[in-house]
């Protein structure tokens, strides 16, 4: 049977069919959940993605976190179930507290749109856990608030716990310790600035972001099996 | 009585300012050489119904930690102002 995964749409999201198409074209079995649902449906996986839930007002991510939809995204993660926030999603998902950390404006106040090379640098994450360790790979960025930042303490932990998944092999942005995604404690829960399904196809200049989204169908199945 | 809430919500210490280190940078070229430091954070001011100053300072404090600040990032600090009653 084909994974389910819920697509998480608030007001402003704006990449959800990307995500769809893509997650589709590898057999997966993707639906569209509004952020006023109670209830994700019975889905396998949840992938919050990008674009500028509730206009990105107050903060990116602020307000999105008290939409209905999060406390079943919540439940989900708390559950070991597999979460992945791209991009605006990774924004949402700290501001949830389901990731540590902040993202902040870029550096240099640029909003940056560019395909850029991200190392995977552990493969411990249901996001990158079918990708080679240390691979590089080709990934669109579009984004204006993607300089992550925690403190000092949580950098530690997630160094030690190894939780940075990706890394930019050359920082585009100020983001702290060059990360360009990181996962929770479980490995279930992944943020990461970069679009992973703007790099579907080789027709797109990249097709890197695949291994990605495999990984989290392939978590997304094994799960579904063992329910 | 009714309180007007002023919450002035800015960076944290070594949190990167950009907007103020641009907006710092290009004083100069307008001729203001002595400015040496700029910060932009946001005002958000709010009315509000509480018994008292320091009821209506809790629950600001409250909206605070929950919304309107992100404390991984950033500081508040808080006004309230007690409003003339509408007689």
């Amino acid at each position: 049977m084909s994974a389910r995964v819920a697509v998480i749409v608030f007001p402003g999201t704006n990449c959800e069919l990307d995500v769809m198409h893509v997650l589709e074209q590898l057999g997966g079995a993707p639906e569209l959940v509004f952020h006023t649902e109670t209830s994700l449906g019975g889905a396998d996986a949840v992938v919050v993605p990008g674009g500028f839930a509730h206009g990105d007002y107050l903060r990116t991510g602020a307000l999105a976190r008290f939409s209905p939809v999060m406390a079943a995204v919540g439940e989900h993660a708390a559950g070991g179930g597999p979460v992945v926030g791209i991009c605006n999603g990774f924004q949402v998902l700290t501001e949830a507290g389901l990731l540590p950390g902040a993202l902040q404006k870029n550096a240099g106040l640029k909003f940056l749109c560019a395909t850029v090379e991200c190392r995977v640098d552990s493969t411990r994450s249901v996001l990158t856990a079918g990708a080679a360790p240390g691979a590089v790979l080709r990934l669109p960025i579009n984004h204006f608030e993607g300089n992550y930042i925690c403190d000092a303490a949580t950098l530690d932990q997630l160094r030690a716990d190894d939780r940075i998944v990706l890394r930019y092999v050359d920082n585009p942005n100020g983001a702290l310790d060059d990360i360009a995604g990181i996962c929770s404690e479980q490995g279930n829960v992944v943020g990461l600035m970069p679009h992973p399904e703007r790099a579907s196809d080789a027709v797109l200049g990249s097709a890197d972001g695949v291994v990605l989204l495999q990984s989290l169908l392939d978590a997304a199945t094994a799960r579904s099996a063992a329910a | 009585m009714q309180f007007q809430a002023r919450i002035d919500v800015k960076h944290l210490p070594g949190i990167a300012d950009p907007q103020g280190a641009t907006v710092q940078r290009s004083l100069p070229a307008l001729g203001y050489t002595n400015v040496s430091e700029v910060h932009i954070g946001k005002l958000i001011r709010l009315v509000l119904d509480a018994p008292d100053e320091v009821a209506a300072r809790v629950q600001v404090v409250e909206m605070c930690e929950r919304l309107l600040a992100n404390p991984v990032i950033e500081a508040y600090e808080i006004e309230i102002i007690e409003l003339a009653p509408n007689t």
